[in-house]
């Protein structure tokens, strides 16, 4: 290597060190960062083992009971076709799609399995409702201990008040929100410390609608808390109703998920990560050129 | 470039996500994994009891019974014995009580139609997901055993029954509950669905109605009651058929 190009480097690497060391930002608490990773672990174990479970009857209802004289509103199943394939069918509201492949009749290490949700979306990956049930019910009570503690961590820290109830302005401001999120236009510099409203209601409704409507959903599918108030299910339309609301609340969060993934990727995926780990935040600054 | 690392991230997933379920299916394998994952199963229980110790499951109305009461697990017991009282209506049957009771005894069938009974229209929870709405009628368990006189170390009821589980006509059915729910109002050993004697298919001549557990709790062709102080010499010892196969002793839940 000559000097030249030694210089050279030197120079850059000061001015990256330069660049980033003072706009690095303390942005996430440790109980938020450990809290965050418990619940990515609790739901996930959640969903899958959900899934399995849903797999023993893989259908769902309205009102109390499942033979009402009314169809199910959603069914997933296997059959076989004229030259004896296995087909898998999902249906919805009385319209049936071919799912062969992905719902009713999956295939695993060359095997084909008649099974609702496919073996690699569920614990334990074949079918074993006692399993499954074993799962949910102990990350059932790791996920709602670690929500409570983060409810209350929020309100004692100020953790709430202070970065997730929107402001006046972030009110004022959700069309423009909007639009900048259409754009991909992301805040820098002090705006970038602070969640966006669109973020801070999608947390909010996740936090304090989402979470808790499908715990409670779930606990309404218990037949001994279901003797609570006289039949409290009924207020939520019967414990099928109940069932349907969990599993589509189950879906609604994955969606967030997926929207909360893709966000953490365009704005940066390195240094979002490194911020729900170290709690640093590197503060992305506007592009002059731009 | 923007390529090559696409697919290396999405392989990388992948692989986290294969090495996750398999990992899980693992660790479902092992003996000590489940029992640690299952401390959450007495919490359940003593959470619902100290909530709803004496609570009553929702009942319903005629408009609600669902139009045919499905059958599932046993629909005809594999079994000479059974065939036999079956073959003759029942007549000669007789349910045996003993364990720890001071007073053991038989009821035929008559005996227990002339016990103090109950009727209820309720919802049946199958541990699969699906619900159904039946009108039960049966002696009340806390009758039957005010006469049988239990002892004061008897902690559970043991149901043992006429449908064998396996090829061969081998793991008689059963299952246990305790004292709570032995003695709430709305357990009964069910003779009557929807005003007709009980069918074969749904567990004639005496099911157990234990209206605030799941579906298998609900012993069909019941032959015999037992009071234990324990059940882990019964079976695989943990209190039940199904519970043997991994299930939830407390299926409240």
């Amino acid at each position: 290597m000559n000097d030249h190009a030694r210089a050279t480097m030197t120079a850059d690497a000061l001015r990256t060190t330069e660049a980033a060391r003072p706009k690095l930002y303390y942005r996430h608490a440790l109980a938020v960062r450990v809290m965050h990773w418990i619940n990515v672990v609790a739901l996930t174990i959640m969903l899958m083992s959900g899934l399995q479970i849903f797999n023993a009857h893989p259908a769902l209802y309205t009102g109390d009971s499942s033979y009402s004289g009314r169809p199910a509103w959603l069914e997933i199943g296997a059959r076989e076709d004229a030259q004896g394939r296995a087909v898998g069918f999902t249906r919805l509201f009385g319209h049936e799609f071919t799912t062969t492949g992905v719902l009713g009749v999956s295939t695993d290490d060359g095997r084909t399995y008649a099974q609702g949700f496919p073996s690699w979306l569920t614990i334990p990956s074949h079918q074993w409702l006692a399993m499954a049930r074993t799962w949910h019910f102990f990350f059932a009570w790791i996920f709602v201990i670690n929500g409570v503690c983060f409810i209350v961590y929020t309100i004692a820290s100020r953790h709430l008040a202070r970065d997730l109830l929107p402001t006046g302005d972030d009110v004022r401001g959700i069309g423009r929100s909007i639009v900048d999120h259409v754009r991909f236009r992301h805040p820098t510099g002090e705006a970038a410390k602070r969640y966006n409203v669109l973020q801070k209601l999608a947390y909010l409704f996740v936090v304090f609608v989402l979470l808790p409507l499908i715990v409670l959903m779930g606990l309404g599918m218990s037949p001994r808390l279901d003797t609570l108030f006289g039949g409290w299910v009924d207020w939520f339309g019967g414990r099928q109703t109940v069932r349907s609301i969990h599993f589509i609340v189950a879906w609604l969060l994955v969606a967030f998920v997926l929207v909360h993934v893709f966000e953490v990727i365009v704005t940066g995926l390195w240094n979002n990560v490194r911020s729900m780990i170290t709690g640093r935040y590197r503060i992305p600054q506007e592009k002059r050129d731009a | 470039m923007h390529d090559a690392r696409r697919r290396f991230l999405a392989r990388v997933v992948a692989s986290l996500s294969a090495l996750g379920v398999a990992g899980c299916d693992r660790l479902s394998q092992t003996d000590w994994f489940p029992k640690v994952l299952g401390v959450a199963d007495p919490l359940n229980h003593k959470l619902a009891r100290l909530a709803t110790r004496k609570a009553m499951a929702q009942e319903f109305t005629p408009a609600d019974l669902s139009p045919t009461f499905r059958s599932n697990g046993t629909a005809e017991p594999d079994n000479a014995q059974y065939a036999a009282l079956a073959a003759n209506r029942f007549a000669d049957y007789a349910l045996e009580v003993d364990g720890l009771v001071a007073k053991p005894r038989r009821f035929t069938l008559a005996e227990l139609r002339a016990l103090p009974s109950r009727t209820q229209i309720t919802r049946h929870d199958c541990v699969e997901g699906w619900s159904a709405i039946g009108k039960w009628q049966g002696a009340k368990l806390s009758a039957l055993l005010d006469l049988v006189q239990p002892a004061q170390n008897a902690r559970y009821v043991v149901f043992h029954c006429a449908d064998p589980m396996e090829e061969g006509g081998t793991a008689p059915y059963y299952e246990s509950i305790d004292m709570d729910d032995a003695y709430h109002v709305q357990t009964i050993l069910a003779y009557a669905l929807n005003d007709a004697s009980l069918p074969i298919k749904n567990g004639a001549p005496i099911r157990l109605r234990v209206e605030r557990q799941l579906g298998y709790k609900h012993a069909k062709y019941v032959t015999r009651l037992e009071l234990v102080e324990s059940f882990a010499h019964i079976a695989g010892g943990n209190g039940g058929y199904w519970e043997d196969q991994g299930y939830q002793w407390y299926a409240g839940i």
